[in-house]
């Protein structure tokens, strides 16, 4: 992971895009980095944090008479179990809404309630609780929060208003709209943050994203924030200016 | 054939003789024989050109059965049930049947029903069926998926189609001939009257209508209207002056202006809706008389839209320009002339369009052609010729789409319980679906079900469930009513609300409609042309466009000023004969011939079955130049696949650029010692293919319209809007990502890849080509570029490159953008 690209001072924030297409940058202090798949390494606390997997969203369509695939569970898995096996983390942080409703643990496939149980097989799983999941989860193990410090950061599902300095979260699903001055559009997942406090893209394959500039995000920032959105195998830092509504 | 000219007039009773002989008239020779066929009992066909009294003859039938049968007993039932492509038209020939019904006192009612039809209307249409009733595919989808369907029809003698040249090939033909074949279960004695404009080849929609049952094509017997009158075609020569290249035609506005002006009424077609804008803003600028102008496209509000179609109607208006909203429907009296704005594209098209122009069948239409560049001076006159020969190129015969369905299956379930081996049965006599193999109706069925997954965990969720008594149902009300919301074959793309800003900064009053495509052009700021007026785009909300005036400002026109129709099979190949063909030069005006001549003497002019391939360098690029002339769609699919196979051979390719005659490729290293005949290999459409369709966004969007007709993923409706789409929406290409990797045989994605195929890549076609082409690929090695290549070139820079790479390179200039910022 070494740092290829170069580290221009732009619009105060210090970032670098690291050679796995991360972007390194400091949140409240603290060493981060974004990852290109969504998620966030805290390589102090050898900790890897994920919002919004959003499991059995499929089936919770389904029993409502809309079919959709019943892969995404699985889909969502398997990307968190890679980013596993490439950082060997000592604690898993599932930051809120990891299931899509209070009934979805109920549905779990075996073969996926598995691959969750392998996920806590030698490091500490943290299920931070969300509002589609208030309660943790029954069966499966881990340890159940509604906020957790660490690093010097605070990490919990839903951003509280106001100043929130070093605070981590997700709930808004953010999602950036880039134009191009030629004609055409890119909207994508993305972290957003003013270095104050990060909030991370929803993990979950079929969770949809909120643009950056709906008014939910208005409030939360201390000066024009900097969007991480989610390229092929690569965070693109992309300033305020850049970004479009929908 | 019916002999249509031998038949007696006592085919018609005494009443309907009398009404004919009041307003002087006598029937035509096609009317008496579609009342013959009726008698005998016989399904027919009716081809006939617009202006022959096809909608009447179709009726007379039904008017003669109801005006002799005696009273009912029982309550009122349906007797004839008319389907048409158009709401308008539905409602335009509820008007038209009500002057003989009115003037012979039938005790007839004839009622429209479409997605306007008030609702206490609709209610009483269910509990009191009128003799009559017109309507639309989508409404009779609607109709046959409600519980008692098959009570409401079974009294049905006759349903009539209308227009059906312009359904049978497309997801809304399917959908229509299941229910057609749904209609005959209910109804066994019912008939099956079609009335189509002229076509290349009846059989193919012979096939579409036919009950395959019984039959097939046997069972329908054609009947064919008077010719009419020869049009008069003539191609705008704008000596000295016709353009390199572009889409606008702004260099014949004046005479385009001067022919109104000489004119009683007329339409001036065009074919996309900037070009619509573009051209009702130049003759404005030049109407010193304020004649009055219209404009009609589709984006513009339905209100405004009726308001001109009124005008035109009372005869108020001295052009309108418009897109294909008006290709087909209503009828007007009073056009005398149909003027076609830049390429027009197929003859078939040209002729319906020429046929909007007087509707009376003694009097030749006349139309004018108005090329916009040279090629299209080239496929202008070659369309005049084909026309004059009477050549058409016809839509080639069509598979029924599994989505549509799968629409259907669901459709059946919710109106009564099904048998699997009846409803199939009942399936392949519908003509799309002939061929239907038994694995995909079950595959289908599977799909209604549970969504056909390979992983079985929906199986306590069914939509459909299998009973004790072997019959599918619906699982229960609330699916059927869901159901019941979607039904329909037609997927419109993602519309925005055009709004004047107010000057908070809030949408205002609504101009119009909008594709989100086509503001995804334009950056707030920039100005552009809409209903007729300059706008300045403000900002994009939700799902309004917020704009204010700027009269007099200098508009963006969009560059792709392409057609969305490509350039027919038929008209390409007369195209490449016209160029071949020397002699023939001198129809064309003096520059075109002399851009001809250069050609011929800088480069060359291909044989008409061969392909002119031309290398030259220009700049620091290699450029590699083909003239396919199969329209814009096969050449962006093989200018994709072309250049995948460049970057193989170490070339380094850059980028390309497609119109509906030429492509141009460029890259770092030299092209003319590529082995041409390996490059353009048949077997690219293998493989290759199939890897770069999987990617593409067009894959994504095919599929996004296959999963909202097979019930996949509901419609939204506006107004059911959520606040902030986050939780209740996703978006489908997620879903096409988890279901690619994880199910690549899925139905759905078998359908994505038939409609990418087909409809937005044109595979068939580039095939054909390939296979036309192999051997005979003409290489010119040049020092310079050659004036064939002009218009290509000059379209380099005006289009983008969509896809991965595109996105890609849209968020590394929102990158630098942001390293820019900070070094300010």
């Amino acid at each position: 992971m070494n740092d290829v690209a170069p580290s221009p001072r732009a619009f105060a924030y210090d970032y670098a895009v690291a050679g796995c297409g991360s972007l390194r940058l400091a949140i409240g202090g603290a060493a981060a980095m974004l990852r290109a798949s969504g998620a966030l390494w805290l390589a102090e606390a050898r900790a890897l944090v994920v919002a919004d997997l959003h499991l059995e969203k499929g089936s919770s369509y389904a029993a409502r008479g809309q079919m959709l695939p019943p892969y995404d569970t699985r889909q969502t898995l398997s990307r968190l179990a890679a980013e596993v096996v490439a950082l060997s983390p000592a604690m898993v942080i599932l930051l809120g809404d990891t299931f899509h409703d209070r009934r979805s643990e109920e549905r779990l496939a075996a073969d996926d309630a598995t691959r969750l149980r392998d996920l806590a097989r030698g490091r500490t799983l943290v299920w931070v609780v969300g509002n589609h999941d208030a309660d943790g989860p029954r069966a499966l193990p881990g340890e159940t929060a509604d906020e957790l410090s660490l690093a010097g950061l605070i990490l919990r599902h839903e951003p509280r208003a106001g100043a929130q300095p070093g605070e981590v979260s997700g709930h808004l699903h953010p999602a950036a709209k880039v134009r191009s001055a030629r004609g055409g559009s890119v909207r994508r997942r993305c972290f957003v943050t003013d270095a104050e406090r990060l909030i991370l893209p929803a993990f979950g394959a079929y969770a949809g994203g909120l643009n950056v500039c709906d008014p939910a995000f208005a409030g939360l920032f201390a000066r024009p924030p900097l969007a991480g959105a989610l390229g092929f195998g690569r965070v693109h830092p992309v300033g305020w200016r850049s970004l479009a509504e929908d | 054939m019916a002999d249509a000219g031998s038949l007696p007039a006592a085919l018609l009773p005494p009443r309907f003789a009398d009404w004919f002989a009041k307003r002087g008239w006598s029937p035509r020779a096609h009317q008496l024989a579609m009342i013959e066929r009726a008698q005998a009992g016989r399904d027919a066909l009716l081809i006939a050109p617009t202006g022959g009294g096809k909608t009447l003859a179709g009726f007379l039938p039904s008017l003669i059965d109801l005006s002799e049968r005696p009273p009912p007993n029982g309550p009122a039932s349906l007797h004839t049930l008319y389907i048409s492509p158009l709401k308008a038209l539905a409602v335009d020939v509820e008007r038209n049947l009500g002057a003989p019904i009115l003037q012979m006192g039938l005790p007839i009612v004839a009622e429209s029903r479409t997605g306007d039809t008030g609702l206490s209307r609709r209610q009483r249409q269910r509990v009191k069926p009128p003799e009559i009733l017109l309507t639309t595919p989508e409404q009779l989808a609607l109709l046959c998926a409600w519980e008692g369907a098959r009570l409401y029809f079974e009294d049905l003698e006759c349903v009539i189609l209308d227009e059906i040249h312009t359904l049978h090939s497309s997801k809304r033909g399917d959908l229509l001939a299941l229910d057609l074949a749904r209609l005959a279960q209910f109804a066994p004695r019912m008939r099956r009257v079609g009335l189509s404009a002229t076509v290349d080849d009846p059989e193919v929609i012979k096939a579409w209508m036919a009950d395959h049952a019984k039959g097939g094509n046997d069972s329908i017997d054609l009947v064919r209207g008077p010719a009419g009158a020869e049009p008069v075609v003539e191609v705008l020569l704008s000596e000295g002056r016709v353009p390199w290249a572009g889409h606008t035609a702004q260099h014949a506005m004046q005479e385009v202006y001067d022919v109104i002006t000489k004119s009683r009424t007329a339409l001036v077609f065009v074919n996309t809706r900037f070009q619509a804008e573009f051209a009702f803003q130049e003759l404005w600028r030049l109407n010193e008389e304020a004649l009055p102008i219209a404009l009609h496209h589709g984006s513009l509000a339905a209100e405004q839209r009726r308001k001109v179609e009124a005008a035109m109607a009372r005869g108020e208006l001295r052009a309108v320009v418009c897109t294909s909203t008006l290709d087909l429907g209503i009828d007007w009296g009073d056009v005398d002339l149909v003027i076609q704005l830049a390429s027009p594209k197929g003859a078939s098209r040209m002729v319906q369009r020429i046929g909007r122009a007087n509707h009376r069948l003694d009097e030749p239409s006349r139309a004018l052609f108005v090329p916009a560049n040279r090629f299209e001076m080239l496929e202008c006159q070659a369309a005049r010729e084909a026309i004059a020969e009477n050549k058409l190129d016809g839509d080639p015969p069509r598979v029924g789409a599994l989505d549509v369905l799968a629409q259907h299956v669901m459709g059946c379930a919710c109106s009564e319980p099904f048998d699997m081996l009846k409803l199939y049965d009942e399936v392949i006599s519908a003509g799309p679906y002939r061929a239907l193999p038994w694995e995909d109706f079950e595959q289908v069925v599977d799909f209604v079900s549970t969504g056909g997954y390979a992983l079985k965990s929906y199986d306590r969720f069914r939509r459909i469930v299998k009973g004790q008594d072997g019959l599918w149902r619906v699982r229960n009300l609330e699916t059927a009513q869901r159901h019941r919301l979607n039904v329909g074959a037609i997927v419109s793309p993602a519309m925005l609300a055009v709004r004047i800003a107010t000057r908070r900064g809030q949408g205002g009053r609504k101009i119009g409609e909008i594709e989100e495509g086509m503001v995804e052009m334009l950056e707030p700021g920039e100005t552009f042309v809409f209903a007729g007026q300059v706008w300045r785009l403000v900002a994009v909300t939700n799902l309004d466009v917020l704009v204010s005036p700027a009269p007099g400002a200098d508009p963006k026109m969009p560059s792709w000023g392409g057609s969305k129709f490509a350039l027919s099979t038929y008209l390409a190949k007369r195209v490449r004969q016209l160029m071949y063909d020397q002699a023939h030069w001198s129809v064309l005006p003096t520059d075109v011939r002399e851009w001809l001549e250069a050609q011929r003497d800088r480069s060359l002019i291909p044989d008409e079955d061969e392909m002119l391939l031309e290398t030259f360098a220009r700049g620091h690029r290699q450029f590699m130049v083909c003239y396919p002339f199969e329209g814009r769609l096969a050449h962006t699919t093989l200018a994709m696949l072309l250049t995948r196979r460049l970057e193989r051979m170490g070339r380094g390719p850059l980028g390309f650029v497609c119109n509906d005659y030429a492509l141009a490729v460029w890259a770092i290293k030299p092209l003319e010692q590529v082995d041409f005949g390996e490059l353009f290999a048949e077997d690219m459409l293998g493989d290759d293919l199939e890897a770069w369709l999987a990617e593409s966004f067009m894959m994504k969007r095919a599929f996004k319209g296959c999963a909202i007709i097979a019930g996949l993923i509901e419609r939204r409706f506006p107004g059911q809007q959520q606040k902030s789409g986050r939780q209740i929406t996703f978006s489908t290409d997620l879903i096409y990502d988890t279901l690619r990797r994880h199910q690549p045989d899925h139905l759905l994605l078998r359908c994505a890849r038939d409609d990418a195929a087909t409809g937005l890549v044109d595979v068939a076609r580039l095939g054909q080509m390939l296979a036309r082409i192999k051997g005979r690929i003409r290489h010119s090695p040049l020092e310079h570029l050659s004036p064939f290549s002009v218009p290509i070139l000059l379209e380099i820079g005006k289009e983008r490159s969509p896809g991965h790479t595109g996105e890609t390179m849209i968020l590394h200039e929102a990158e630098e953008d942001l390293i820019a910022e900070a070094l300010q």
